[in-house]
């Protein structure tokens, strides 16, 4: 590449472009979306988002960098894959996006009464202390997320279900008391501890 | 046909379609001796089934016409049809190609007058079509084929069919007992024009070509527009025959996408701005053609069709990949989904009839040559000196128009008679 070439580029890389670059997971794909708006219209949500995926790529390359952490838009993907599928420059959409959603929660910008959002915490917490996830203790708290009486109501609407469930034995009601977890969680604790910090430290460089 | 006597002077170049009779008619008026070898019963290949050429909207039949009196007239020029080259080995001015000639049955007493066709009853898929409709088993591949000559159909060889022809023939052209052959012939240079196919248009999934019937290829609805053509020139759906008025082209159907084709097929745009026109030609101010894109690429000189298209308000342009069709039953009208990026508006868009650009492909994959060529990442040939005296014209080159493959074919003959030249001591 010329000189010419090489400094028009970085004009054009601009300062959000790269910390999106540098920190979130294949966020070096971002540049590389051609703006022909398969991934937006094959998103079975598609309908709910507030900026759909090349929206927010372009968004990204235009340097609203505010505008694209606080949105809700990337915490509505389902991971169903249909926008990597049909991608024609493969651009991993779906990690960009849950990259971006975690991004933002690290910086603390994610809108913070977002469902998706507080049940990945939930989900992360869950796992984060046993090394294996307890399903029971997960759903409980999922329902009772918007209080108590609206997980009252959402227990007896699917009460047939976990019954259901129970019946198969793919519900076990003494996980509520017990949880064996896995071996050496402490380690595992350490290890995500430690991976934590490194990307604290990386997101600091960018003002988070 | 007598056999033909090659030379290491002998320029070969395979492939009848408008590059490789272009490059065989530029080197064989300079007076070489050509041999051109055709796959199909007749020359002429992909542009015998274009209705009209961009950008002066001409017929394809009047070039042909020219190209088919310079060939008829040329001694220096062997023409074998129904023939493919199977080996090719040696080195630049010193090749040796072993070519595999089909029978026809039907040899050259043929008047083309069609009484074996009208005395056969088995129909096939007619391949010169895209299979929209049938033709007998006796069959003259197209109009303006040549040689002016009949085919019949290796599936009715054996059966009462066969025998019916020849008794209908009251010229003696049919023989039933014709056998394919393998010749060996010695030339000094290649030319390599085997051109191009349509990508498989079922494969791009999300617009269900292989399930909805309104959902076409653009190279079938240049098969449509034929006055000799399926519909007899009438502009309507394969689905129910009603006319189609609204029409949308989805553009890089194939092309340009790491899933199908990673290249540029460069004639789409132009051929579907082409085709937009064709609505208007059929139903005036009736005909709407919506043209969903990524980025029009009219290349260069052709700029100023597409800006022709686009001052004309029945045609709109609407900037998005399609994700995907759906068809609604009762109407057999197909559905277009997507967002529009300009302006990031989501659409479900109903249209007659769904038109797929379709991408150009190289039609020797590589790997399937007779011959070690270097090609490149979509299998168009390079140049390359390690392709010795091969020298490739036309879509095998890369993705063409007619003008550019044209260009092409004339390049590649300069290049195999500078070899052959060589080969004679006349060039240093």
């Amino acid at each position: 590449m010329s000189d010419l070439n090489a400094q028009m580029v970085e004009k054009y890389r601009n300062s959000f472009l790269k910390e999106v670059e540098a920190n979130v997971e294949e966020g070096e794909w971002v540049k590389m979306c051609m703006q022909c708006g398969v991934c937006s219209g094959s998103c079975p949500l598609g309908p709910y988002w507030e900026h759909p995926p090349q929206e927010i790529f372009m968004m990204i390359r235009a340097g609203k960098r505010e505008e694209v952490l606080k949105s809700e838009s990337m915490w509505m993907c389902t991971s169903c894959y249909n926008c990597i599928v049909r991608c024609p420059r493969g651009l991993p959409i779906t990690h960009i996006m849950h990259g971006l959603a975690h991004y933002a929660e690290r910086l603390g910008l994610a809108p913070k009464q977002n469902p998706t959002r507080r049940f990945a915490l939930m989900f992360w917490d869950n796992i984060a202390k046993h090394g294996r996830v307890n399903e029971t203790v997960l759903s409980i708290k999922l329902y009772f997320m918007d209080g108590f009486s609206a997980g009252i109501k959402r227990a007896l609407e699917m009460l047939p279900v976990g019954l259901g469930m129970l019946k198969a034995k793919r519900f076990n009601p003494w996980g509520l008391f017990f949880h064996k977890g896995c071996k050496g969680k402490r380690d595992i604790q350490k290890i995500l501890a430690k991976a934590r910090e490194i990307e604290l430290a990386k997101a600091a460089k960018f003002g988070g | 046909m007598s056999e033909p006597v090659a030379t290491n002077q002998t320029i070969l170049v395979v492939g009848g379609g408008i590059s490789g009779m272009t490059a065989a008619l530029e080197a064989a008026e300079c007076g070489k001796q050509v041999i051109l070898v055709e796959k199909n019963p007749s020359v002429g290949g992909r542009i015998t089934q274009l209705y009209k050429y961009f950008p002066k909207m001409c017929f394809p039949a009047c070039g042909l016409e020219i190209n088919l009196r310079r060939l008829k007239a040329n001694r220096n020029i062997r023409l074998l049809t129904m023939a493919e080259v199977t080996r090719l080995e040696g080195e630049p001015g010193d090749y040796t190609a072993t070519i595999r000639i089909r029978p026809r049955y039907v040899n050259e007493n043929c008047t083309a007058c069609g009484a074996c066709a009208e005395a056969v009853e088995a129909e096939f898929d007619d391949e010169f079509h895209f299979g929209l409709k049938k033709r007998k088993g006796a069959y003259l591949p197209f109009i303006m084929a040549y040689p002016q000559r009949y085919v019949l159909d290796p599936r009715i060889i054996g059966t009462e069919d066969a025998e019916r022809a020849k008794a209908a023939c009251k010229y003696d052209a049919i023989d039933l007992d014709m056998q394919e052959q393998t010749v060996e012939l010695k030339v000094g240079a290649v030319v390599w024009a085997t051109g191009w196919k349509p990508y498989d248009a079922a494969r791009i999934q999300p617009y269900g070509y292989d399930r909805f019937r309104n959902v076409i290829t653009s190279v079938e609805l240049e098969r449509i527009m034929d006055p000799n053509g399926p519909t007899g020139g009438r502009l309507v759906r394969p689905s129910d025959g009603k006319e189609a008025k609204n029409i949308a082209f989805i553009q890089c159907a194939g092309s340009r996408d790491r899933n199908h084709l990673k290249h540029c097929s460069r004639i789409c745009c132009m051929a579907s701005l082409k085709q937009a026109t064709y609505l208007r030609e059929k139903f005036g101010d009736e005909g709407r053609a919506t043209i969903y894109y990524i980025d029009i690429r009219a290349i260069d000189r052709i700029e100023d069709f597409y800006a022709r298209v686009k001052a004309d308000p029945n045609v709109s342009f609407i900037k998005s990949k399609v994700a995907s069709i759906t068809e609604d039953e009762k109407t057999g009208d197909v559905i277009l989904h997507g967002v529009d990026t300009e302006g990031y508006h989501r659409y479900s868009n109903r249209h007659d009839l769904c038109v797929l650009a379709i991408g150009m492909e190289p039609s020797v994959p590589a790997g399937e040559f007779p011959i070690e060529l270097v090609v490149d990442d979509n299998g168009f040939i390079q140049s390359d000196p390690a392709n010795g005296a091969i020298f490739a014209a036309g879509c095998a080159e890369d993705a063409l128009d007619v003008n550019r493959a044209v260009q092409s074919g004339t390049a590649a003959a300069l290049k195999a008679i500078q070899v052959v030249n060589r080969v004679a001591g006349t060039e240093g």
